[in-house]
């Protein structure tokens, strides 16, 4: 056997680390090893193989563990995390609600989860009617008259609508150069226009936090292709001006495209089809509760209005006398789509568990949604006020945004109040986004928050900006200690990257 | 409404906090003519009993693989999935967690990532892997465009053998990009249709990546390594595209080779079928390569304590830090679908994974032997791992369509894919795994004797 390979069972976690009910857990490759296997599968029956001359014959180094230690070890692994499970997570324009689990009972229905997606249509007549089912829903909220489903996620939803928008204006003649994006947009937004194609030119905010209308009507040319805005935006506010935005974008022949992050706000209040805009994505995994799993998977469908709808990506469902057809290759009906953005439909995994939530909660449940959740945000507002500074005071919409002006005084930082908050039982909030504002602290509480949990939060909130003395200050500063890992050297992490186990790296600690 | 907590008392009481009377002052930007009562013309909100009822039902109208004989492979594979996998992601720890942004309470998340960014690194024999993209086919996209910024050349060019989404995917991805997408016209199949000699001959100091797929759509195994040497002979990248990673249980990783990325689509450990997503695209390259690499990467470091930990990192490449000029726009990615082909191929092992590997083939060879039988069927590979090509004496679609009605899922008609070759009319593709079973095969092959008589 290749002595490289065999694990050095001595150089194990030890225990001295552990306390309580957390525990240290070492890396898979730290324990397992390539002989052992969790998984009994029947013996083969050492058939002459006809793989050609490409049959593996060298070591992958993959462990195995048995099935009680892998459980064990992602167990221990997941005790280490916070989630909404456990509490109030406020992360600004992530929309942390509540997962409900009959979601993810329904997405594992054998009918939804074991569908292959090139089975021949006829077996798989209830997915497509799935689809068309949560398109109407979708149509009915944002007020346009499509929807393309297929987007993986948010930025991809942004790419969506910008390919549509290129698609557009090339087929009038004119593709044109540039995009507008307001200052306050999320990185995706101008990552998106430059793989698009597109230059990039930043919208300022005006005083009030909002888009400034006199600076967009200067930069609006004819080679404005489209102005990117979110609505409400990054700083938590409507954009009251929008329909005179969307009038001086039309009047300029580009088009308007909203990110639908924070739709949340006004979900079951107002069709963003009736403020001017032409298009936009939703985001399934924040609006519509399909849940964060870590970082993904998302979802996000994109609504336009009947000028663009051709223009739109493949695949889609249809639906006719004969039952559902799937359009699936650039035809007759579908000669100007830009094309396909992913192999399959889209994520049907998360359009069952959106379809749960939407017939749940119905239009009364969707609009109380985004009732609860602008409540509970202008209420942290009111209880932070006094105690945190806020660059745009007066109503905000379903995030507060505060800065660290108030900071200063007592020497401290956004990032300081952030980990602070960790120590005290909170997932921080969002910080140093948007980046219009100095050490910017956006809190999005949701609807699904009850007001015991807001009122711990604030208190929490202000025992944190009240520290003012030498002691507490030094305490904030080192602040968490209550976690199972404190702050962590993220300048070494980049300048000295570890991207992976390897077999010959000798552990230092742990 | 079960998922809203506050009661009415409670929003008085807050409303009374903030200084409101009624809910609609907090909406007093909104222009009013926009602010109506459409909500009151939806249905209202539904039990879980009712709501449960009616997605049941629409999921009965399905026929779902387990059902039924299923030989559908082409990019998304069937595999047994340990009861243990979904029991671990349905932790609410993993599952309603977030991006690991604050590394101190995603400690959980990010040595998960780490580990399977390791897994990924080893099963595609490459140097690192990032912590996942949204499917195989974007993942390909990106390898693409990641080609272009490296070489900074303008010609790509697609092997025919290349999955024919994914090649609709990296067109329409790269459409605004400065990059010419070169396809090459697919070919079924035949004997001594091994070589890479037609690829290599166009290779020239334009070409920025030559991109293959490994088995290919057709199931064929083609050895890339002497492609690979003629890539790097004329400063072009290899990037080598998989479906299935049971297969690299199997086979010579595409590391070995010479890719210089590798990406694939790991939805068939640990993920399901899901009827085309979520899936995860797994993404591996070289250090060399890692500023251009998009998507997040997670890395090893200490804590102040001198506690070895990890963080995400390397967030100088993304959209969040670089705006416009980010490798990637790509923000969320597919961390619950990654964690779940992580726990898979953690329980499966290298042991495991070969011992899957070996029955995968076993059934195809099965499947292959008992339909050559039939007259007037071919199959056309020379090589496969779990999937192969068949000629049929008549058109897959229809016979396809008529089995399905005997609820026997007997395959991919390969026209469906490719609609102008009217030369793929008669192809089926035919796969094979862990699952099928002796009695499958026999239905499988009775059904297409039946639909040829």
């Amino acid at each position: 056997m290749n002595k490289e390979m065999d694990w050095d069972k001595e150089n194990t976690a030890s225990t001295a680390e552990n306390k309580g009910l957390h525990t240290e857990e070492p890396l898979i490759f730290e324990q397992g090893s390539t002989s052992q296997s969790g998984v009994d599968l029947p013996q083969p029956k050492e058939t002459q193989h006809r793989l050609g001359s490409l049959r593996r014959t060298k070591q992958i180094g993959l462990p195995g563990l048995s099935e009680p230690e892998i459980v064990r070890h992602y167990t221990r692994l997941s005790r280490n995390n916070y989630a909404i499970d456990i509490g109030l997570y406020p992360l600004g324009s992530c929309t942390m609600k509540h997962n409900p689990r009959l979601n993810e009972a329904v997405a594992r229905l054998s009918g939804f989860s074991d569908i292959h997606p090139l089975q021949p249509l006829s077996t798989v007549q209830g997915a497509m009617a799935l689809i068309k089912e949560l398109e109407r829903w979708l149509i009915m909220l944002t007020g346009f008259p499509t929807i393309a489903l297929s987007p993986a996620a948010g930025a991809q939803g942004e790419l969506c609508g910008l390919m549509v928008i290129r698609s557009y204006l090339e087929q009038q003649g004119d593709p044109r150069k540039t995009v507008l994006v307001a200052d306050s947009a999320h990185g995706t937004n101008p990552a998106t226009a430059a793989m698009c194609g597109y230059e990039i030119k930043s919208i300022p905010s005006n005083a009030s936090g909002r888009l400034d209308l006199q600076a967009l009507k200067k930069i609006l040319d004819s080679e404005v292709a489209a102005v990117m805005l979110t609505n409400p935006n990054t700083c938590g506010l409507f954009e009251s001006q929008i329909l005179d935005i969307s009038n001086a974008v039309h009047n300029s022949g580009a088009l308007l495209y909203c990110d639908g992050a924070n739709f949340n706000a006004i979900v079951g209040k107002v069709k963003p089809a009736d403020l001017g805009i032409d298009i936009m994505h939703l985001n399934l995994h924040k609006t519509f509760s399909t849940p964060h799993g870590g970082g993904g998977p998302g979802s996000g469908p994109v609504a336009m209005t009947s000028a663009l709808a051709p223009y739109a990506p493949l695949p889609w469902v249809d639906h006719s006398n004969s039952g559902y057809t799937l359009t699936e290759h650039v035809g007759s009906q579908s000669k100007l789509s830009f094309g396909r953005m992913r192999a399959w439909h889209g994520q049907m995994g998360m359009f069952v568990r959106a379809l749960c939530y939407l017939i749940s909660h119905g239009g009364d449940g969707l609009r109380q949604v985004a009732e609860d959740a602008v409540l509970n945000a202008n209420y942290i507002r009111q209880g932070l006020c006094e105690h945190y500074s806020m660059p745009y005071p007066g109503t905000c919409m379903h995030e507060v945004l505060c800065d660290e002006q108030s900071l200063k005084p007592v020497g401290l930082k956004t990032l300081d109040v952030a980990k602070a908050l960790i120590d005290k039982g909170f997932h921080p909030m969002t910080i140093y986004f948007p980046l219009i504002v100095n050490g910017a602290m956006l809190i999005e509480p949701t609807e699904t928050e009850t007001k015991e949990t807001l009122d711990q939060f604030i208190q929490a909130m202000i025992a944190i900006a009240d520290h003012s003395s030498p002691e507490s200050i030094s305490f904030l500063k080192n602040a968490p200690v209550h976690t199972p890992r404190r702050r962590l050297d993220e300048t070494q992490a980049a300048r000295h990257p570890i991207l992976r186990w390897s077999v010959d790296r000798t552990e230092t600690s742990n | 409404m079960r998922y809203l907590p506050h009661t009415n008392q409670d929003r008085k009481l807050m409303m009374a906090k903030i200084g409101i009377e009624d809910i609609d002052e907090l909406f007093a930007d909104i222009p009013k003519q926009a602010l109506t009562s459409f909500a009151d013309t939806m249905p209202s909100h539904s039990g879980e009993l009712e709501v449960t009822r009616h997605l049941q039902s629409l999921s009965n109208l399905n026929l779902a693989a387990s059902k039924a004989p299923s030989f559908l492979g082409g990019g998304a594979y069937r595999h047994h999935i340990p009861a243990t996998v979904d029991a671990l992601i349905q932790r609410g720890e993993f599952l309603t967690s977030y991006t690991p942004y604050q590394p101190e309470i995603s400690q959980g998340t990010l040595q998960a990532v780490f580990e399977f960014q390791t897994q990924v690194a080893l099963l595609t024999g490459m140097e690192l892997a990032n912590a996942s993209m949204y499917d195989g086919s974007t993942a390909c996209a990106e390898a693409v465009l990641m080609a272009g910024r490296i070489t900074k050349r303008k010609n790509v060019i697609l092997s025919g053998g290349l999955h024919p989404f994914y090649c609709d995917v990296v067109e329409t991805l790269a459409q605004f990009s400065r990059l010419n997408i070169e396809k090459s016209r697919p070919e079924a199949p035949t004997k001594g249709h091994l070589d890479t000699v037609a690829l290599e001959k166009r290779i020239n100091e334009e070409t920025a990546c030559v991109v293959v797929q490994y088995p290919d759509f057709f199931g064929l195994i083609r050895d890339f390594t002497r492609l690979g040497d003629q890539c790097k002979k004329s400063g072009a990248l290899l990037i080598i595209v998989f479906n299935e990673p049971v297969a690299l249980g199997a086979l010579k990783s595409p590391g070995e080779m010479g890719a210089d990325i590798v990406v694939g689509e790991g939805q068939s450990l640990g993920v399901g079928l899901n009827f085309g997503g979520p899936y995860v695209g797994l993404f591996a390259t070289k250090t060399k390569y890692l500023r251009q690499t998009p998507g997040r990467i997670a890395g090893q470091t200490e804590d102040l304590d001198g506690k070895r930990g990890w963080v995400l990192t390397l967030n100088a490449r993304e959209q969040h830090i670089r705006r416009e000029k980010a490798t990637s726009n790509i923000c969320t990615n597919s961390g619950l679908c990654a964690l779940a082909f992580s726990i898979h191929l953690s329980l499966l092992g290298e042991k495991g994974l070969s011992h899957l590997a070996t029955l995968n083939h076993e059934a195809t060879i099965s499947t292959a032997d008992q339909l050559t039988d039939i007259k007037g069927v071919e199959i056309l590979n020379e090589s496969y791992f779990n999937e192969f090509t068949v000629r049929l004496p008549k058109p897959a679609g229809p016979l396809v369509e008529n089995l399905a009605r005997k609820k026997v899922l007997a395959g991919i008609p390969i026209h469906r894919l490719y609609p102008d070759r009217q030369d793929f009319k008669n192809l089926l593709l035919v796969n094979a795994n862990e699952l099928t079973s002796q009695s499958d095969i026999e239905m499988l092959a009775n059904g297409i004797v039946e639909e040829l008589s």
